[in-house]
């Protein structure tokens, strides 16, 4: 497994890189100024010897005086020990020769002409020197000039720049490493307040998901970080919570219909009865049973939408007709309960017409349910100028406070919550209407106002577009001859073909 | 006519069976999918009610060698999944109908019935029941001679009762069905139509036709008899 990488592991060994550039790079530099300061010195010492020699030939005015020259040149050179010093004359005689250096043959070579003159460096004995070789004219008229080559003992320089370097290393190794440690410590530092955040967080569990981390502690760097951290806790904490609300809901509606069954059920065997009172018993249970069966459909339905496993098709819907269609259905329950149903505009849709049959249906039912004998029910269909397409489902009703109208797409959320279950449902169908729109990438508001509540889907541009014909409303009841306009249903693949219905 | 039922958990099988035998069906019932293939590969059925989720074999298999080994009968699929490729799946396995769990009995019963009527529909031009006549070509119902008037829904209803005399017809099949509402509606919009068409029926005519199954649906039954 490769090891886990760690900041401040990462942060020391960038300081120690960093300062070993910088030091190394300083090393090399100061090496060579001194090196170069003692090639200079060198090189000042035998130009100025040469310059000597030079002097000395120059005063040999015949070539007898050649012979006095050599004690000349030692008179002149007295108490260089680390001097070697041959003068050769034009003749190739050795006029002169001092110290035991052994010149190189090549230096001899390079002797005439050469300016500025370039040092020569070589070993002899196990010791170094450094020499230049140059000419140097006499002053005997017509004569060439002699070649003079000097050189110095530079062992004790070596040694010293080799202890030098030693001692650079060393000083280098230690500033490195002295950087590295510093470093580590500048870098835990620096995170302290990263191990703070973490310590806040390892508080935080399902029961203590209020915890925040405290920002005005966080230094600035941290604080976009803390404040991520932080929504993302607000965000869980709601999600937590609605989950937790919606258990206890479920357990709780659960519990209604179990018990009744229960009880029942034991009331009834507790004593031989006839077969009418069991047959009772068993009709009441069924009727709880297809209850508890709707309450499971819908959960798994939306449990679906939650896990993002609905995905609704995507081919032309017209609103209008669709309403059309669910006011046929709603019609005779409304106009039992003295509730008209009216519909205004028209427009299209990209989407899934079963499920927006659904989502409709259920606002429909909900608004019919809601509104006062009386009371008419108004569908309103527009095409904002933006291009979003709008349906809206209005009831004359009880206001609903504000909260409340938050809520109302809540699973098993009820207005009023000492009503308890009726024959009206278990309070899931306007989630299950919101599921549908938001898969649809459309929004649901509700809104309350001038004693009318309102349901508004809108749907963007995207999802708008399908065909928008005329609204014609025609007479409510249609005569028999009308053509069925709720055509062969396509929600079930497999439930294409109904021959029992085909006429 | 002949079931062959594959269903593994033991009290919805031994329902099926019951309920199915007493639908006047002759049923076999296995549990597993290695003796459903068997059976149904070596004993002639009308219609096999399959499990999707089988020891042994899954359904899906079942399906595929039933079709494979040239059996065209009519096979409904019962399946605790809820997921659209559960469906496509089926369809492409050759099912002809499905059912979700939980489902209730008398919604697999209306389906049995469909499958085994399809392709054998006689178009009538009449449909009777006791001194009641529903004539298609004309769209008119009499009773007793007296004309009906009824609404386009309240006949299409009247139909769909009458089609199906003797069966319990529950109110999701009678809202797909004449309204093409595919949904459970979650209100009793389907009591007070049949309220209304049985008012119009019923009332004032003996015997009484229309009769609510509680908890289950609704019955035309020329009999009357509870």
């Amino acid at each position: 497994m490769r090891p886990r990488a760690s900041i401040t592991m990462h942060l020391t060994l960038l300081f120690a890189a960093a300062s070993a550039v910088v030091l190394i790079g300083l090393g090399v530099l100061v090496g060579q100024r001194v090196e170069t300061h003692f090639e200079q010195q060198d090189l000042t010492e035998l130009t100025g010897k040469l310059e000597l020699v030079r002097h000395r030939l120059a005063r040999v005015r015949a070539p007898d005086e050649l012979r006095d020259a050599p004690s000349s040149l030692a008179d002149a050179l007295v108490g260089h020990h680390d001097l070697a010093v041959r003068v050769i004359a034009p003749d190739g005689r050795e006029l002169f020769a001092s110290g035991h250096a052994d010149f190189p043959a090549a230096m001899l070579a390079r002797a005439a002409g050469e300016t500025p003159i370039k040092p020569f460096v070589w070993q002899h004995d196990d010791r170094s020197y450094r020499g230049i070789a140059a000419v140097a004219a006499t002053g005997i008229p017509g004569q060439p000039p002699a070649t003079v080559l000097l050189a110095l003992d530079i062992e004790h320089h070596l040694s010293f720049m080799s202890a030098f370097h030693r001692s650079l290393a060393l000083a280098i190794a230690s500033g490195i490493a002295l950087t590295a440690l510093l470093g580590w410590a500048v870098a835990r530092h620096g995170l302290a307040p990263m191990r703070a955040m973490a310590r806040v967080t390892q508080d935080i569990s399902a029961s203590r998901l209020g915890e925040r981390l405290p920002l005005s502690a966080v230094p600035a760097e941290l604080v976009d970080l803390a404040s991520a951290l932080n929504g993302m806790l607000a965000r869980l904490e709601a999600s937590f919570q609605r989950l937790s609300d919606f258990s206890s809901d479920l357990a709780h509606e659960l519990r209604t219909p179990i018990s009744n069954l229960r009880t029942q059920t034991e009331v009834a065997v507790s004593q031989v009865r006839s077969a009418d009172e069991y047959r009772e018993v068993l009709y009441s249970n069924l009727e709880e049973y297809e209850q508890l069966a709707r309450m499971i459909t819908d959960m798994l339905f939306l449990a679906q939408a939650d896990h993002g496993l609905m995905v609704p098709r995507r081919q032309s819907v017209d609103l209008a007709a669709e309403v059309r269609a669910l006011f046929a259905f709603y019609d005779a329950y409304a106009e039992e309960r003295g509730v008209g149903l009216a519909l205004s505009g028209v427009g299209g849709i990209q989407g899934d017409p079963l499920m927006m049959r659904r989502a409709l249906g259920n606002l429909l039912s909900n608004a019919i349910r809601h509104t006062a004998r009386g009371g008419t029910v108004q569908v309103r269909i527009a095409t904002r100028p933006g291009g979003e397409t709008e349906i809206c489902v209005e009831n004359p009703g009880i206001a609903i406070p504000a909260d409340h109208l938050e809520r109302v797409f809540e699973r098993f959320h009820r207005v009023d919550p000492s009503r308890q279950k009726t024959s009206d449902g278990v309070g899931l169908g306007l989630a299950i209407t919101k599921s549908i729109v938001q898969a649809h990438g459309a929004t649901i508001r509700a809104t309350c106002a001038d004693g009318l509540t309102r349901f508004e889907i809108m749907f963007c541009p995207a999802a708008a577009g399908g065909p928008a014909r005329e609204f014609n409303p025609g007479p409510k009841d249609e005569p028999l001859s009308a053509p069925d306009d709720v055509g062969a249903g396509s929600l079930h693949l497999l439930r294409r073909d109904r021959p029992d219905c085909v006429r | 006519m002949k079931i062959l039922i594959v269903e593994d958990e033991p009290k919805t099988g031994d329902y099926l069976k019951q309920g199915l035998t007493e639908a006047g069906f002759v049923t076999d019932l296995v549990r597993d999918g290695v003796e459903g293939r068997h059976q149904a590969l070596t004993q002639d059925y009308d219609l096999v009610v399959l499990d999707v989720m089988l020891p042994g074999l899954d359904g899906w298999q079942v399906l595929r060698e039933i079709r494979a080994a040239g059996h065209h009968m009519p096979v409904l699929f019962l399946t605790a999944r809820d997921q659209v490729e559960d469906r496509v799946k089926g369809l492409e396995s050759g099912a002809d109908d499905y059912l979700l769990k939980p489902f209730a009995f008398a919604e697999l019963l209306a389906r049995v019935r469909t499958l085994l009527r399809r392709g054998k529909v006689v178009d009538a031009e009449r449909l009777h029941a006791a001194d009641m006549d529903l004539d298609l070509l004309r769209r008119r119902v009499t009773r007793g001679g007296r004309r009906i008037d009824l609404t386009a829904k309240e006949f299409a209803l009247l139909e769909l009762l009458l089609r199906r005399q003797g069966e319990v017809l529950p109110r999701s099949l009678i809202a797909s069905h004449v309204w093409d509402m595919n949904f459970d509606s979650d209100t009793n919009v389907i009591e007070v139509a049949v309220r209304r068409l049985r008012a119009k029926i019923d009332d004032g005519f003996e015997p009484k036709l229309i009769r609510t199954v509680r908890g289950m649906g609704y019955v035309l039954d020329a009999g009357g008899a509870a």
